[in-house]
Order: C-alpha cells, then sequence, then structure tokens
C-alpha cells in the first residue's frame, strides 16, 4: 500500500470559481521523495496542501479522496489536529516563532500535552535537522537572529518535533544561498530513511538531484508522475518534456 | 514566445556542427578506398590535410557540449542530444583516424600494382557508407528505422573482411614477394570493418538520442 494515495481529488478557490486541481490520481510511496514540479499556477502548491488540509484554511472546496496510510483524511471524523501532527509542512519563508531554539522546537510537542524529557526531545529533532552543532550553545537566544538557512532547519526540526511520518516541504530553499540549499538538499536524503517527504521545487536540477519520483502538474493536472530519473531522462509527455527542457514556464 | 533562445540556438548549432563533422568523416572514408582504387596519391595525401580540420571541429563540439552542460542545465531531449554528440564525435573521429591510415598505406602502396583485384574491399566501403548516410540522415530527422539492420549490416562487413583476410593470406602463402602488398590490403580491410563498428555505435547512440532507449548494435 502507498503511504499516500488521491483518488479523484478536485480542488475548487473563490466558491468554486476556479478549479485548482483536477481529478488527480497519485500514489506517493513511503520513505521516498517526491518532487512536484510545473509552471507557476498548475496546482503543485494546492496538491501539496491538500495533503494535509491545509487548502481548507483559506475557503477551498475538496472533492474526492487523500488516502494517508489507508485512511481518507478528509472523512469528517478525522482528527485535522492529529493529521498536521503526522503530516508535517515546511514553507517557502522560513517561518521561526520569535522565540528562542529551544522554544521553537518545544512549542508543538508542548501543545500536544508533552511535558517531559523535551530536552532530549529538543536535542534529537535539531540532530536530524542538522542543525545541532550549530545552535547547540545557543539555544536560548531568539530563532530570528539566525542565518535564512539555519532558520529553515530549525522549521523542519519543528516540524520533526512532533514526530510526524510526512513532510510537505514548500520550495523550502527558494529564499536560501546554495550552500544553505545544498545542506538542504542533504538533510532531506538522511530524512527519508525515516519519513515520507513531498517537495515542491521550481528548481529543475533540484528536482533531479533529491527526487525519487517526480510529478509534474500542468494546467491544475497531473500530467505524468515516475521515478526521477526516467521523466528528466525520458518523459513520455511532451508537455512535460518542453517544461522541463525551459522551452516554457 | 519561446524563453531560452540563446540555449536553443547553441543547441542548434551544436547538431548542425555535430552533422557536418560527420560528412566530412564519411567524405574521408570514401575517398580513402577511392584514393585505394584509383591508385591516387594525391587524393590520399590531401585527405591526411583533412583530418586535422575534423580534429579542429571535435574540440569545438566538445567545447560547445561542456559549455551547454555547465551554463545550461540541460534535460531530457536536450541532454541526450548533447550525450549523444558527446559519445559520437569520438567516433567520428576515430572514423577519420582510420580513413588516414588507409591513406597512409595507399600513399606507401599506390605505385605498385595489388596484390589482387579489389572486389570486397569497395563493397565493404559501399555498405559502411550506406551506414553513416543513414546516421547522418537519422540524426537530423530523428528517424530511426533505417537504422534498425545495422547489426545484420556489421555481419556482412565482418564476413567480407574475413573473406579478404583468408584470400589474401591464401596469396601470401602462395607468393612471398606479395606479401607486402597483400598485408597492407588486410589491414586496410581491417580499418574498413572497424569504420563499420563505429558506424554501429553511432547508430546505438543516435537511438539512445531519439528513444531513450539504450540498445548495443554490434
Amino acid at each position: 500500500m502507498s503511504k499516500i494515495e488521491t483518488i479523484d481529488l478536485n480542488v475548487y478557490y473563490r466558491n468554486g470559481s476556479v478549479h485548482g486541481l483536477k481529478n488527480v490520481q497519485m500514489k506517493i510511496e513511503a520513505n521516498m521523495i517526491t518532487a512536484l514540479i510545473g509552471p507557476s499556477g498548475c496546482g503543485k502548491t494546492t496538491f501539496l496542501r491538500a495533503l494535509n488540509r491545509m487548502n481548507e484554511l483559506k475557503g477551498a472546496k475538496t472533492t474526492g479522496k487523500v488516502l494517508v496510510d489507508g485512511r481518507n483524511i478528509y472523512d469528517p471524523k478525522e482528527d485535522v489536529i492529529q493529521l498536521r501532527k503526522k503530516v508535517g509542512m515546511v514553507f517557502q519563508q522560513p517561518n521561526p516563532f520569535p522565540m528562542s531554539i529551544y522554544d521553537n522546537i518545544a512549542y508543538g510537542p508542548r501543545i500536544h500535552g508533552q511535558k517531559r524529557n523535551m530536552d532530549s526531545v529538543v536535542e534529537e529533532s535539531l540532530k536530524k535537522a542538522a542543525l545541532w552543532d550549530e545552535v547547540a550553545d545557543r539555544l536560548d537566544e531568539n530563532a530570528l537572529g539566525f542565518s535564512g538557512g539555519q532558520q529553515q532547519r530549525l522549521c523542519i526540526a519543528r516540524a520533526l518535533a512532533v514526530n510526524p511520518e510526512i513532510i510537505l516541504l514548500d520550495e523550502p530553499c527558494s529564499a536560501l544561498d546554495p550552500i544553505s540549499t545544498a545542506r538542504i538538499e542533504e538533510l532531506l536524503q538522511e530524512l527519508k530513511q525515516e519519513y515520507t517527504i513531498v517537495i515542491v521545487t521550481h528548481n529543475m536540477q533540484q528536482a533531479a538531484r533529491v527526487s525519487d519520483y517526480t510529478a509534474f502538474f500542468y494546467m491544475g493536472e497531473l500530467l505524468e508522475c515516475g521515478k526521477t530519473s526516467r521523466i528528466f531522462e525520458r518523459p513520455d509527455d511532451k508537455r512535460t518534456e518542453d517544461y522541463i527542457t525551459g522551452r516554457y514556464g | 514566445m519561446k524563453v531560452r533562445k540563446e540555449y536553443l540556438d547553441a543547441l542548434e548549432k551544436l547538431k548542425k556542427d555535430t552533422l557536418k563533422m560527420g560528412e566530412l568523416s564519411q567524405i574521408a572514408a570514401k575517398n580513402a578506398i577511392a584514393a585505394l582504387v584509383n591508385h591516387d596519391k594525391t587524393l590520399a595525401s590531401n585527405l591526411l590535410e583533412a583530418n586535422s580540420v575534423i580534429d579542429k571541429i571535435e574540440f569545438e563540439i566538445e567545447n560547445q557540449c561542456m559549455r551547454l552542460l555547465a551554463l545550461q542545465q540541460p534535460m531530457a531531449g536536450d541532454l541526450r542530444l548533447i550525450g549523444t554528440c558527446l559519445k559520437i564525435i569520438t567516433d567520428l573521429d576515430r572514423i577519420s583516424d582510420l580513413a588516414g591510415d588507409i591513406a597512409e598505406i595507399v600513399v606507401q602502396i599506390a605505385d605498385e600494382p595489388y596484390a589482387k583485384p579489389l572486389i570486397d574491399i569497395p563493397r565493404i566501403s559501399e555498405i559502411t557508407q550506406g551506414m553513416l548516410t543513414d546516421c547522418l540522415a537519422a540524426f537530423e530527422t530523428q528517424k530511426i528505422e533505417q537504422l534498425q539492420d545495422f547489426s545484420e549490416r556489421d555481419d556482412l562487413v565482418d564476413g567480407l573482411f574475413g573473406q579478404i583476410r583468408r584470400e589474401l593470406v591464401a596469396i601470401m602463402i602462395e607468393n612471398p614477394r606479395a606479401i607486402t602488398s597483400a598485408s597492407h590490403l588486410i589491414f586496410i580491410a581491417l580499418h574498413q570493418e572497424r569504420i563499420a563498428d563505429h558506424a554501429c555505435n553511432i547508430a546505438s547512440r543516435i537511438i539512445y538520442m531519439v528513444t531513450g532507449e539504450r540498445k548495443k548494435l554490434e
């Protein structure tokens, strides 16, 4: 069974006037990195946000199913808080809370009721996000004082602190310099041993470098999805080829 | 509107230059045998000079490929085109080198009668020329149907080479004075057989360029 499966997934915006995602059928495998690519407005971020019901925060209407471990997350009985704990998200702009590194990491576990072993949760999360060595003696400092790359890894550590199974990343490197980008990419390779990762990226090279599977979205449709090595070497769809070779987009 | 115009122009130039190199290598192979058949030492000598032009084009193409890879991050069909050009220029260079080797032999032996009448060597030339023509056409048009029987054509060349070698060995046994000429002709046939092998390599790469499938032709 796939970790995530979408069945006839449709998302409508602005009271139904915009059909953002059209009948998307897709399977996402566990412990793999899946990259979502496509031109601006193609629906890739909408798809990503559909995987932990973030679109509904903007009033979007969703039809179809998103199965996570076989359970439809759009079932009215599903607990959205638990879902978002299980399916964490990291955004384009690093968005640490204006508080210490320690409190940033501890925030999630605390609101989920965890009180014990916070030190070890903070340490473990920072280690997994490859940030521990840089901040171990500065845990009390305000997170906003760190570099963009460090802030983004902090956001990843914060997402990891609540023990998710899936991590969604929406262009996590687009605001970062090349070195920080390389660090995050390396980190993703380590994280996939434990987590299922879905990443939206505009950077073709990044998608080719980091992902195991790539999905190409175009005008709200999933045009092609397959092993990254195949998509970037010999895509089936002419539109995929035109996009990844820079003929448009 | 097309984006990345400079990039697309560079790809077009790469294609054009590779095709040009292919044509020059093919002409070199053809002229080498023409020089042999016609005992034409002048044509053979000119060929040796033409080789340096082909070498120059090869470096130029290699530079273009390296620049495209470094600067443009090519993908999919573009990446396959560049990879193919990088590979086939080596085969094309070897073909022109082999043509040069044949020309060098012609310069040495053209004044004397050959150990045997030239029948099978021109036949091999005809087959290899056909293979090279089909390679260049497929590279240009992206239509690969005519490359599918290359293994059979290569077998035919191998068979002819074996036949030539056997005949010339028999001649050498019978007439030791023909050894020099006969051994030269064996080398010429061997060089031609190698040219056919390079044509097979090129065809394999063009099939990959067009389809993305790797298929060894030999």
